[in-house]
């Protein structure tokens, strides 16, 4: 009798309104928000590039703000939308209880769900082509391949406000989002490479990160924007296409147990 | 008469307390229908039910001729709800709202957009149509809540006590929209704990306490069969003496609540005379009412 919870998700086209209206919502704000978009990053690629890039001319062949740009352009979009789906999906989910008011239409769970990822997911994006006008700002790539960084922004934001959502389904006020942040997303961005090579870590963390999705992505940005095509790029790709829909299933999974009975 | 909700033998339970135990429920097109009970009956639970927002343990259940929850989503598309909590978008304008919910039910915002006016007039909001949703009055806010329930043009409309917190002048315009609809051939089946509001607005009403409907009908036909026809209610000083002594004697069942004895008779006179003697004696003789029949069958303690 129970529509089984564990079910496969159930696509329609009617998620589409629902990425309209954080749209719309993200519009009255828009100016800010791009500004915070742009800012963010620069203000990293300024402090660590000029600083560190005074010390440290050159890593991993390449200048040092360049290695950085890489790093930061993977870096943005995964916050982008870790933030998205956790602060602002939790406060649509429970405190504006909109959410409630979408499933008294013919929208459902699944379209919910589906639509607050690829909000998330545009955000990311918004924030890839922030910082990767940034990196064209300052001179710091000069190849057509940066541009396959707009797409790799949108799977990363996938990949991101999938797990994401796993948190806001289980959370139950904003400060569980803390836990997040600091025991996920902090040490993620220490052990992926955003600022130094993996191959500084000692051999164990070296494996811990070959298995995180940051690594990947950056993996295949940092070749991306020097003018060198990904090696492993298939490898790299399926990892972060993998952590996208498990992610997405078991949030809805855990969202359905938590709205749906 | 054409049936546009039906439940069979509803049940649903949270970690194994019974909240909706073996309910029966038919409504008719065109039917203002009440579901009335205390606090914790369940009747937020039974609206969620019919809507097919979360599946019964057992029991059967249509929508406007819809299996729910198999094919909830389809009856909803002609369905309207006013949920219990507001959930309107605070960020945005009240036109905002009715457009960007239009949109959740497949509208062409040119559609939309052609109904906001007349919505608006019906909420008496055409002079807000700009103002953010913070800055309205909670009567506005409910007003607007109803305008967008309605922005589908809906068979059926869901009321989860529509007018709980508001105040009087909000509550009787709220009260003189939802007879507008039903004017108009709208189904609506709304829950409350205000008798006032059901006595006035339903067609038939039925009572709900511990997830179980313990009597349905018109209101006058609650009122006739559960209750006798007369109250008098008893206070002032030396009432507790008094019932210990004579209130058996002249009404049929009396009850006690505060400092005032509730006598319910079906002849008034003798008990009247009897108190016309007494020297500190006041009381008030009305006939029964709803909130009388409520009170009996769900009983006078504080829920919650
Ligand atoms: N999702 C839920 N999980 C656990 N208990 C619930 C849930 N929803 C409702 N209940 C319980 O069911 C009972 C009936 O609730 P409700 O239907 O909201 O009553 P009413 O609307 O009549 O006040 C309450 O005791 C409430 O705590
Ligand atoms: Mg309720």
């Amino acid at each position: 009798m129970r529509p089984d919870i564990y079910a496969l998700p159930r696509l329609s086209r009617r998620f589409f309104p629902i990425w309209q209206r954080n749209f719309l919502v993200w519009r009255k704000i828009a100016a800010a928000s791009v500004i915070g978009h742009i800012a963010d990053p620069m203000i990293y690629m300024i402090g660590l590039g000029y600083g560190l890039g005074s010390l440290v001319p050159e890593m991993g062949g390449t200048s040092y703000m360049l290695f950085l740009a890489g790093g930061t352009v993977c870096y943005s979009t995964m916050n982008s939308a870790s933030f998205e789906a956790l602060y602002s999906g939790f406060a649509r989910m429970h405190e504006q209880r909109t959410w409630e008011a979408i499933l008294n239409t013919p929208v459902t769970l699944d379209d919910i769900v589906l639509s607050e990822i690829l909000w998330a997911a545009s955000k990311s994006l918004m924030s890839g082509i922030a910082v990767l006008a940034v990196v064209w700002l300052f001179g710091l790539s000069h190849t057509w391949l940066s541009l396959w960084a707009i797409p790799l922004a949108l799977l990363v934001g996938l990949c991101f406000a999938s797990i994401g959502l796993i948190m806001t389904a289980l959370a139950p006020s904003y400060d569980f989002f803390l836990y997040y942040f600091t025991l996920v997303i902090t040490p993620m961005m220490l052990l992926c490479g955003v600022f130094f090579p993996v191959a500084q870590l000692p051999p164990v963390l070296q494996i811990v990160s070959a298995a995180l999705p940051l690594s990947h992505a950056i993996d295949l940005a940092r070749p991306l924007l020097s003018g060198v095509v990904p090696t492993q790029a298939l490898l790299h790709f399926g990892v972060l296409l993998g952590y996208a829909l498990v992610g997405y299933y078991v949030s809805l999974v855990l969202f359905r147990r938590r709205l749906g009975r | 008469m054409i049936t546009v909700i039906s439940a069979r033998q509803l049940r649903k339970s949270y970690s194994g307390q019974t909240v909706v135990d073996g309910l029966d429920l038919t409504i008719r097109r065109g039917e203002c229908f009440g579901l009335l009970g205390p606090n914790g009956a369940g009747k937020t639970t039974t609206l969620r039910l019919l809507l097919g927002l979360i599946a019964p343990d057992s029991g059967e259940l249509s929508l406007l001729g819809e299996p729910v929850p198999q094919r909830a989503r389809e009856a909803r598309l002609k369905v309207g709800v006013v949920p219990q909590i507001d959930n309107l978008d605070p960020d945005f304008t009240v036109a905002e709202n009715l457009l960007v919910y239009g949109r959740y039910f497949g509208m062409k915002d040119a559609a939309i957009e052609a109904r906001i006016p007349a919505l608006l007039e019906f909420a008496n909001l055409a002079n807000k149509r700009d103002a953010k949703v913070p800055t309205l009055s909670g009567g506005m806010k409910r007003r607007l809540t109803l305008a967008r329930a309605l922005v589908n043009d809906p068979d059926i409309i869901f009321l989860d006590e529509p007018t709980t917190g508001l105040d009087p002048q909000a509550r009787h315009l709220i009260w003189q929209r939802l007879r507008e609809l039903t004017a108009q051939g709208k189904t609506l089946l709304l829950t409350t704990h205000f008798m006032d509001e059901a006595e006035r607005l339903c067609h038939r009403l039925a009572v709900m306490d511990q997830g179980r409907l313990i009597t349905e009908g018109t209101p006058r036909e609650l009122i006739e069969q559960n209750i006798e026809p007369q109250v008098v209610e008893v206070f002032g000083e030396g009432v507790e003496a008094w019932v210990a002594e004579h209130a058996a004697r002249y009404a049929a069942r009396y009850e006690i609540s505060g400092e005032t004895a509730f006598c319910y008779v079906t002849d008034a006179a003798p008990l009247l005379a009897h108190l016309h003697g007494h020297p500190t004696l006041r009381f008030l003789h009305r006939p029964a009412n709803l909130e009388d029949v409520f009170l009996k069958l769900t009983g006078r303690e504080m829920r919650e």
